[in-house]
């Protein structure tokens, strides 16, 4: 948590600073994602919507591939192609963020099944805000899991704001979890600044969906204190003082920091230490990512398909023409070549 | 809204079914195309007689019986479809292989991507073209862009989007479109279109072993009426690859689906009626397309018409037409035709008046040879 708010801090500071084109910080939200991941086995499949960076953090995603995917350099898996923070990974089950709302829903509810009948003893959890609750693929998804009967959890980020939109002209019901019922779907809404009520919530779904090939739904309670992302900025929609609230009376990481003191597990000093620690370890990798060349241009025309067809070869070809005659007039020096 | 359009939606199913049943057609007029039967494949041992849902079928059976992982799902494909492509798989191979889903389009494809993430191959049926395009924010932002997102991380390779197509005589405005260039826009998927039983076998197996997610239109006017003699064993027709079906030498025919057979009556009319050789191509597959063997015919006749059910502008034929326009300048002798239907929805009491019918093709290839 407290490693994912470092690198909050400093990769939004360079985002204001022009480093990087675009941020989305996860401050306040951070014990969902570890609460959350941890009560899971390493093979379960992970589809997020793109404030769940924790998720991979924990699962020990490097400083470094962070950094590459927000800097598109040449060690992003992703090869640059995607706006930062559109993290993904193989390795890590963590499947590749997109932009549009709510789309990974169904698709996590047909991973889901697909799993089923490989016997495998995987679930997959899909995470989600409240805001994207209320698209259409949320409805498909919630609908789909229970009528095929899939292991699946779904796990509702209620942060209060999708942008700025409140809750209050999101939706009129009793919040998302609410709606479980309606679908069939076993619901239970928790605290998402408490790490354990997380964990204890996603750990029983995930043993009963894996026994009983059903979904379950957990909303989890949080509040946004972040701007929406580095193009927002939200004090023209809330009060700072609502802001401030939740961030220094009700924030996970104070919460599991007061548990920890009291417990004897964790003093100042360790605190000093860490943060300093955890800074530098963020600063180099950053440093780091920041010298490194952006891929070579071959990448923008491969993966479209499996292999290269002739259209998108006689187009990748024009443009290599293109440049040698007027490569003065791009950034070719930032690339790899 | 919602409930009244679910209702018409299911009439009309239900009045086709009811028609299957009973097994005779009303027939107001005689149909806008006559099937010719493609000569019998030898290749791939024994064939036998299928119409064109038989030989959907049959391909399906064969894919489920390859591949453990496949699974087909979608409104009402249980109990043998609305179309009846899949009668008895699901007592073949399992109510876990072959399910209903609700019916939401939406999610009909975003559970396929699913599927098709973990590797699993999904091929997903949805009930008539005209209600893909729910399913488009799924399509064009996920399906088509998943590997290039991700860097090759992950991909929904296999996933097939089954769907019948074109029109049927009566299915006014949501039970005859073409929407094929719609998705044609849009990079990383393949569309493909078959013409009869044979090529739809063959093609629909390469779409289910394609490494890319492929939208499959099936022309519904053909499930019954076109019959042929297909292989029973699988086996496949590449994609990406037009065919020449007949050698001309004054103006190169293109079209797919059903517009093929009515090129083929079109070529025997201009060769009886104005002593034209026409050179007919089946474009089958609309993306990525086959430009080279489009091309190559243009450079040798000079002209070129293309022909499609769908509307005119933005159709598919403008894509070619330009194509071509750029690759064979110096070879056109006239300029390229588009044989289309009209920038209108589809008409119900009007199908006759809308559709490129062969008298229409007809007139195009006539005014071209006195250009």
């Amino acid at each position: 948590m407290t490693l994912l708010n470092t690198m909050d801090r400093i990769l939004y500071e360079s985002q204001r600073q022009g480093r990087i084109s675009f941020y989305m910080t996860n401050y306040g939200e951070e014990g969902t994602h570890v609460g959350s991941i941890a009560a899971l086995d390493n093979a379960d499949l992970v589809f997020g919507q793109y404030r769940e960076a924790g998720v991979l953090m924990h699962r020990g995603y490097p400083l470094d591939l962070f950094m590459a995917q927000c800097y598109g350099n040449t060690s992003d898996p992703g090869k640059g192609r995607q706006m930062p923070v559109h993290y993904g990974c193989k390795d890590l089950n963590f499947v590749t963020i997109s932009s549009p709302l709510a789309t990974q829903i169904p698709q996590a509810v047909g991973a889901a099944y697909a799993f089923k009948r490989a016997n495998t003893n995987r679930v997959v959890i899909c995470y989600f805000g409240e805001g994207t609750s209320s698209e259409g693929d949320a409805h498909a998804g919630f609908n789909f899991s229970a009528t095929l009967e899939c292991p699946v959890i779904f796990f509702c980020r209620n942060n209060g704001y999708a942008i700025s939109t409140p809750t209050s002209e999101q939706y009129r019901g009793d919040g998302i979890a609410a709606r479980g019922p309606g679908y069939g779907i076993q619901s239970i809404r928790v605290d998402g600044n408490d790490v354990f009520a997380v964990y204890n919530a996603t750990k029983e779904a995930r043993r009963r969906a894996v026994a009983e090939n059903q979904p379950f739904l957990i909303e989890a309670m949080t509040y946004r204190i972040g701007h929406h992302s580095t193009s927002d900025d939200s004090s023209a929609y809330r009060s700072v003082d609502e802001v401030n609230y939740w961030d220094k009376q009700d924030h996970p990481i104070s919460r599991l920091r007061h548990y920890m003191a009291n417990r004897n597990w964790w003093d100042e000093e360790q605190e000093k230490s860490w943060r300093k620690k955890s800074r530098k370890r963020v600063m180099e990798a950053l440093e780091e990512a920041e010298r490194k060349l952006k891929p070579k241009l071959q990448f923008l025309f491969s993966d479209v398909y499996s292999e290269m067809p002739w259209h998108i070869a006689k187009q990748q070809t024009s443009l290599e023409r293109h440049l040698k005659q007027y490569g003065e007039h791009y950034p070719l020096a930032q690339f790899e070549k | 809204m919602a409930l009244a359009g679910l209702a018409l939606r299911r009439a009309a199913v239900s009045s086709l079914r009811l028609r299957l049943a009973t097994g005779s057609t009303p027939r107001r007029r005689a149909a806008h195309f006559a099937f010719q039967p493609d000569p019998e494949p030898t290749q791939y041992g024994q064939t036998q007689k299928m119409n064109l849902f038989q030989s959907i079928t049959s391909a399906l059976d064969n894919a489920l019986s390859r591949d453990p992982t496949a699974v087909i799902f979608g409104e009402d494909v249980s109990f043998g479809g609305v179309f009846r492509c899949t009668v008895g798989l699901r007592d073949k191979f399992g109510k876990d292989r072959v399910f209903n889903t609700p019916l939401c389009e939406q999610g009909i494809v975003g559970f396929g991507i699913g599927v098709a993430v973990t590797g699993a191959t999904a091929i997903a049926e949805i009930q008539f073209a005209d209600y893909i395009y729910p399913a488009f924010d799924q399509i064009v932002n996920e399906a088509a862009k998943y590997r290039y997102r991700s860097g090759d991380l992950f991909n929904c390779g296999s996933l097939t989007i089954r769907a019948p197509w074109g029109c049927v005589g009566h299915g006014a405005l949501y039970h005859s479109q073409s929407p094929e260039s719609f998705f044609a826009h849009c990079p990383g998927l393949k569309i493909v279109i078959p013409r009869g039983p044979i090529e739809a076998k063959g093609l629909l197996l390469s779409c289910i072993e394609d490494k890319n997610p492929c939208i499959f239109f099936e022309p519904k006017i053909m499930y019954r009426a076109a019959v042929e003699q297909v292989p029973v064993e699988p086996y496949t027709i590449p994609l990406s690859q037009a065919e020449v079906l007949q050698d001309g030498s004054d103006v190169t025919l293109v079209a797919w689906g059903t517009q093929v057979h009515v090129i083929k009556e079109v070529a025997v009319m201009a060769q009886e009626k104005l002593g034209v050789s026409c050179e007919i191509i089946d474009l089958k597959t609309i993306l990525p397309w086959d430009a080279e063997t489009v091309c190559k015919s243009v450079a040798k006749t000079g002209r070129l018409v293309i022909t499609h059910e769908a509307p005119v502008t933005g159709g598919f034929a403008s894509e070619i037409s330009s194509t071509v326009q750029e690759e064979c300048f110096l070879n056109l002798e006239a300029p390229i035709t588009r044989v289309c239907g009209y920038d209108t929805p589809f008409p119900h009491i009007y199908e006759p008046f809308y559709i490129p019918d062969k008298w229409k093709c007809y007139d195009a290839v006539r005014k071209m040879i006195n250009y």
